[in-house]
């Protein structure tokens, strides 16, 4: 499984939620590949993702894809990124 | 990499800001101001915000500024600017800004430890609000687990 991460420098808040996303896994115990890009490169990277976190502002440039996009509201709450990435990637 | 230092120089507390170019203007200058960055990356840190629009402001009240790596970056920085009156960015849910968190890295790849570092200290969801609470550079540097 393969979750992206995406912003619009894929440096600074794609890292943070790359970051809070691998804490998310561990917590739920999965096991993910997780990388941070920037939107421009969204196609590239997410060609074989199941997920894309990002912010609202992104939604609309990474247009249609094959993955689950879920915005993120607040990058640092690990509740509501532990959530997300186990609605769409935990057993229920 | 830990986190990059925080001297005087990259610490402006309690600034007015009339607008969110301001206010990265302002995080952008305590860069220069410190040696970590030219000019030039404060335009591109606006630059971004421009392009996407105000995705920066990743926390309520928190406006996380960068742009990327590039010759405009002297070394990795740190900045920290609080806003004596909050400034509005266009964010849907996370305005207003009273703390702006500017950050230079000077290279991809190694950046990743400083971004996680930075993610360590705001999950914990009060220290946005004692950063715009604090009155000193050292309450500033104690709070963030960073030296001068």
């Amino acid at each position: 499984m393969k979750i992206v991460t995406i912003c619009g420098a894929g440096i600074g808040s794609s890292g943070i939620l790359k970051v809070n996303a691998e804490k998310a896994l561990a917590a739920l115990g999965l096991q993910a590949s997780v990388v941070a890009a920037d939107v421009a490169s969204v196609r590239t990277v997410s060609d074989d993702a199941n997920v894309i976190l990002t912010s609202q502002e992104f939604v609309e440039a990474i247009g249609d894809t094959y993955a689950e996009v879920i915005v993120i509201r607040n990058h640092f709450d690990q509740g509501e990124i532990t959530a997300a990435v186990d609605r769409a990637l935990g057993e229920h | 990499m830990p986190l990059p230092s925080l001297p005087d120089e990259a610490v402006v507390l309690g600034a007015t800001a009339s607008s969110w170019r301001d206010a990265l203007r302002l995080a952008g200058g305590a860069l220069v101001a410190s040696g970590a960055a030219t000019d030039a990356y404060t335009d591109a840190m606006i630059g971004l915000v421009e392009e996407h629009g105000p995705y920066i402001v990743i926390s309520p009240g928190l406006a996380f500024a960068h742009a990327r790596p590039g010759p405009a970056v002297l070394r990795d920085g740190l900045a920290v600017v609080t806003l004596e009156s909050p400034v509005t960015f266009g964010h849907p849910h996370n305005d207003p800004v009273r703390v702006v968190l500017g950050l230079a890295v000077a290279g991809v790849g190694a950046h990743l430890e400083s971004i996680g570092e930075i993610a360590n200290l705001f999950n914990d969801a009060t220290v946005t609000g004692r950063l715009a609470a604090a009155t000193t550079a050292d309450e500033v540097r104690a709070f963030m687990g960073v030296s001068a």
